[in-house]
């Protein structure tokens, strides 16, 4: 485990573009939602005295965001750099290779975000840190839908090769207009809000907007995206041994970004 | 110790393996050749398990590699043309992540064991992805020494590589088995590669290890000059021998 880490360490510290790349694009997210926000603030009444409700929903779709796509990207840069063979001939468990991509990927998006949770105060007065001790729960909820999307399209990158690097993309975009981010799940026409029910974004993001708006925490909210992501997170394991084991009958794992 | 024991594998209608059976004892490197497309690249990813067969079993120390897959992994390791490590690591780096994964305990005798050996003392320290093919496969090669491996599986390990280095490739592997309680299946289009590293060849076509021998013996029995012209023998032949 300690090895596949280091394999991404090493990638990461030897290459400042890679961690400005990291870097830059959830400080512009930040930046660009922080205006937008900041304008609604002044023209909407339903923003009126909540200034930092869009831009704390940036940062933590933001977060989600970076953690899918880190765990995508370590995959994919082992297809790219055609070093997938030898990693699935080196003695690792699956278990193994699943722990050290969540951790290596934890790292990969805590370097994005950590600079553009700081800017937000200078430049917006606004801190994430109001949200208090719910925070925690929020972005551990946000980071385990993150890592399952990333098995989810992990195992289809081992199933398929690289034809499926597109959906490494386009998942989470997908997703976010049914994870009801910047608005209730009320706005959602009644057969998308059936749907959006079953995922744990919706309880996440709502209960951030209720924390921020009425000072209140509502732990039923947060413990039901935890139910949910037990869920999704088993069936993303599970998918992940049964990719692998079909890949091994197939043959996907042989030559894989050739 | 490698046995395969009835090994098929089959994609659909395809029997790409079709029932092989061979061993390979300690100490020999066993030569693998065929023309494309005739299962040596499929046999090889079985023994190493990245590949279930349809039928038979791979014995490796006498364990099934389905049944121990991790266990043997870490005595066993693989260098193919096909595969590259991280270019933007450096070949040292390289070499300390593959150390890891197989748990190798002393990671820096061994690293300064094998850059001294394979001479890749004067690149030790550049991005793998700026070296000259020859030096890649150096490095590739010195990847798949790390663990000290009791089973090496070597895919074309010359293929496109100039004389010199292909030379010191051979010299190399034929000073390392002396030295090392090691099995080596080596797939090759080389035929003096394989006539001077080999101490048995099997022939490949269609799925099925057509015959088998030492490379003299095959000169020998086919009336040929050479294994290259058995080779082309064994490859155009309607029938199998």
């Amino acid at each position: 485990m300690y090895g596949l880490f280091l394999r991404h360490f090493f990638l990461i510290k030897s290459s400042f573009p890679r961690i400005l790349d990291l870097i830059y694009w959830p400080s512009i997210q930040i930046i660009l939602w922080g205006f937008i926000s900041k304008f609604f603030s002044t023209y909407s009444d339903y923003y009126n005295n909540t200034v930092g409700i869009i831009l704390t929903c940036a940062i933590l779709y933001d977060f989600l965001f970076r953690s899918s796509i880190s765990f995508n990207m370590l995959f994919l840069e082992e297809i790219w750099s055609r070093n997938f063979t030898n990693l699935f001939i080196a003695p690792m468990k699956i278990s193994e290779i699943i722990i050290s991509l969540v951790f290596t990927a934890l790292i990969r998006t805590l370097i994005g975000l950590v600079p553009a949770i700081l800017l937000t105060s200078p430049l917006f007065g606004i801190s994430i840190l109001n949200l208090g001790v719910p925070l925690f729960f929020l972005f551990l909820s946000l980071y385990i839908f993150g890592i399952t999307l990333g098995l989810f399209v992990s195992s289809g990158l081992i199933r398929f090769g690289p034809s499926f690097e597109n959906i490494a993309w386009s998942s989470l975009f997908l997703l976010a207009p049914l994870g009801c981010i910047y608005y209730p799940i009320e706005i959602l026409p009644e057969f998308f809000q059936i749907l959006a029910k079953g995922l744990p974004l919706v309880y996440i993001f709502d209960e951030t907007r209720n924390i921020l708006v009425n000072n209140f925490v509502n732990f039923e909210n947060i413990l039901y995206a935890f139910y949910l992501n037990a869920i999704y997170l088993s069936i993303g394991i599970s998918l992940f041994y049964f990719s692998f084991s079909k890949a091994r009958k197939k043959g996907s794992l042989i030559n894989m970004g050739e | 110790m490698i046995e395969v024991i009835n090994l098929s594998k089959s994609f659909q209608n395809n029997k790409a393996v079709n029932n092989i059976n061979f061993d390979i004892g300690e100490n020999e490197i066993i030569g693998l050749l065929g023309p494309n497309g005739c299962g040596k690249t499929t046999t090889i990813a079985m023994i190493l398990g990245l590949l279930k067969p349809t039928k038979g079993k791979i014995l490796i120390n006498k364990k099934n590699i389905e049944n121990h897959r991790i266990e043997l992994l870490h005595k066993m390791n693989f260098i193919s043309p096909y595969i590259e490590l991280p270019k933007k690591l450096t070949v040292k780096q390289n070499l300390i992540v593959y150390a890891k994964l197989y748990n190798v305990k002393n990671i820096d005798q061994q690293i300064e064991y094998l850059s001294s050996t394979l001479r890749l003392d004067k690149f030790i320290n550049r991005l793998t992805g700026e070296l000259s093919s020859g030096q890649k496969n150096r490095v590739s090669l010195a990847k798949s020494l790390i663990n000290n491996p009791s089973v090496l599986l070597l895919d074309e390990p010359t293929a496109s590589l100039d004389p010199e280095t292909g030379n010191f490739i051979r010299s190399f592997l034929e000073d390392y088995i002396k030295q090392k309680k090691i099995s080596i299946l080596l797939a090759s289009h080389n035929m003096e590669e394989v006539k001077r590293l080999c101490t048995s060849v099997m022939m490949m076509k269609n799925g099925k290890i057509i015959d088998r021998g030492a490379p003299s013996e095959l000169i020998k029995k086919h009336g040929r000059k050479n294994l290259e012209e058995v080779f082309l023998k064994l490859a155009r032949a309607e029938h199998e021998f």
